[in-house]
């Protein structure tokens, strides 16, 4: 079952042409729906407007040997680590779902057009890398639906109560089980295939609604707001701290002359109970 | 006007939902983030503020009292013990300040009543509260009465 490509098991009833249109059309459905969610909100306009505003306000200029290492560590610890998550579980669910996401689509692809029918054997590894996607998916998407979403307890909200906000998360966990289910059922043309479509067709078709884009905003957001800090202006926030041995010796710092630099957890040692 | 979040900052984690005194913050069903359902009923307390770990969300002073162009923007790190504020100007002044955060654990800092000896007659004739004038500034003299300032209460209302 784990080393089946059930992509070139369904050859015999479907053509390999139909999953592979279908293929690219998802990615064109996503592109599309990405630009025109950008045009509709204005986001670029925005990030953009913010950007030009920040750097007339800076207090000092970053170079451009600056910026791109301020992209390489973004790209290392925000993208690739999910480094802005503060919350260790929302970090961890998060890196499964991405990791199994960006594994389960991948190995889709290669199946569909590298080996769409049994004619070219497709090497093992393939189908097994598609199910540790699939049910990295799984244990990361369910975990956070279940347990780590939070908008249920501190609201007195039915944990079944379904939102606009959830489009993305359900269809995306809806595609994956019917897909892991369909293939463990032995593939073909059946309900289970048909179900499965319609859940993969609504995750791709309705980026507009959904959440999905964020994948593309994110790292955006993520390398403006470490640019932000370098160039002074850090929207506004603070900057002085309790490391720096000047603002030591201040006056207001008197009380704490002979603490230690970690004071331990404070309130993020009680996190929220939203269940 | 009171607290806002950028939207674009705010990833859902609902701490400002769990703190906030007015049950007020609430989570938006269209983005799942979090959002001020209530901006009339928001005081101000700077408690979401304080403990949004990603610094999404921000006050919007009233005009009266924060004038246009400025920024009031906070940052609370329980892990160094400080709290730092960041006050904008429209004339570009700026102000940081820097101070330890002095909330102590619970029970641990309140005196125990038990233990104090009860007031005085001359103590509860008197014109000061519990513990002043150690507990108030007296810098520029005694507690600041009708007598001291050489005024007498007239009974009645007069215009």
């Amino acid at each position: 079952m784990f080393t089946v490509n059930p992509f070139a098991e369904l050859s015999a009833l479907l053509s390999p042409a139909v999953l592979q249109t279908y293929v690219v059309l998802m990615i064109v459905l996503v592109a599309a729906g990405t630009l025109f969610d950008i045009v509709h909100k204005g986001s670029a306009k925005y990030f953009f407007d913010n950007w030009r505003r920040s750097k007339a306000r800076g207090a000092r200029q970053v170079g451009g040997g600056e910026l791109l290492s301020i992209a390489v560590r973004t790209a290392l610890v925000d993208v690739l680590a999910s480094g802005e998550f503060c919350n260790r579980k929302r970090r961890i669910a998060h890196l499964l779902t991405m990791y199994g996401f960006v594994l389960y689509v991948v190995t889709t692809a290669v199946m569909i057009f590298a080996y769409p029918t049994p004619v070219t054997p497709t090497p093992a590894i393939l189908p097994q890398l598609w199910w540790l996607g699939a049910l990295m998916v799984c244990v990361g998407g369910y975990w956070f639906w279940f347990f780590i979403r939070a908008d249920v307890a501190a609201e007195g909200r039915s944990p079944l109560r379904l939102m606009r906000a959830d489009l993305f998360i359900l269809s995306l966990l809806a595609s994956v089980t019917l897909a892991l289910l369909w293939a463990a059922a032995g593939g073909g043309t059946g309900v289970l295939f048909g179900l499965y479509v319609l859940a993969t067709t609504v995750l791709f078709a309705s980026v507009p609604w959904s959440k999905f884009a964020h994948m593309f905003f994110k790292p955006a957001a993520a390398f403006e707001k470490r640019v932000s800090k370098a160039d002074g202006t850090a929207e506004n926030l603070p900057t002085q701290s309790r490391d720096d041995p000047e603002q030591q010796r201040r006056h207001s710092m008197e009380l704490l002359q002979n603490a230690p630099m970690q004071m331990g957890l404070g309130i993020k040692r009680e996190p929220p109970r939203h269940y | 006007m009171p607290t806002f979040v950028y939207m674009t900052r705010c990833d859902g984690c609902g701490h400002c939902v769990d703190i906030c005194p007015s049950d007020i913050m609430h989570i938006d069903k269209t983005y799942r983030r979090a959002y001020n359902i209530e901006p009339n009923m928001c005081w101000e307390c700077y408690s979401c503020v304080k403990a949004c770990p990603q610094h999404a969300i921000d006050v919007r002073g009233y005009a009266d009292f924060a004038p246009l162009g400025h920024s009031v923007r906070v940052h609370r790190d329980e892990e160094k013990g400080t709290i730092a504020w960041r006050i904008k100007f429209r004339n570009g002044t700026e102000k940081n300040f820097l101070s330890p955060i002095t909330t102590k654990p619970w029970g641990q800092a309140i005196p125990k009543l038990a233990d104090v000896a009860g007031p005085s007659k001359e103590m509860r004739d008197g014109p000061l509260l519990y513990n002043e004038p150690k507990y108030i500034r007296l810098d520029d003299g005694d507690l600041h009465t009708l007598a001291a300032a050489g005024l007498k209460m007239k009974k009645g209302v007069y215009y």
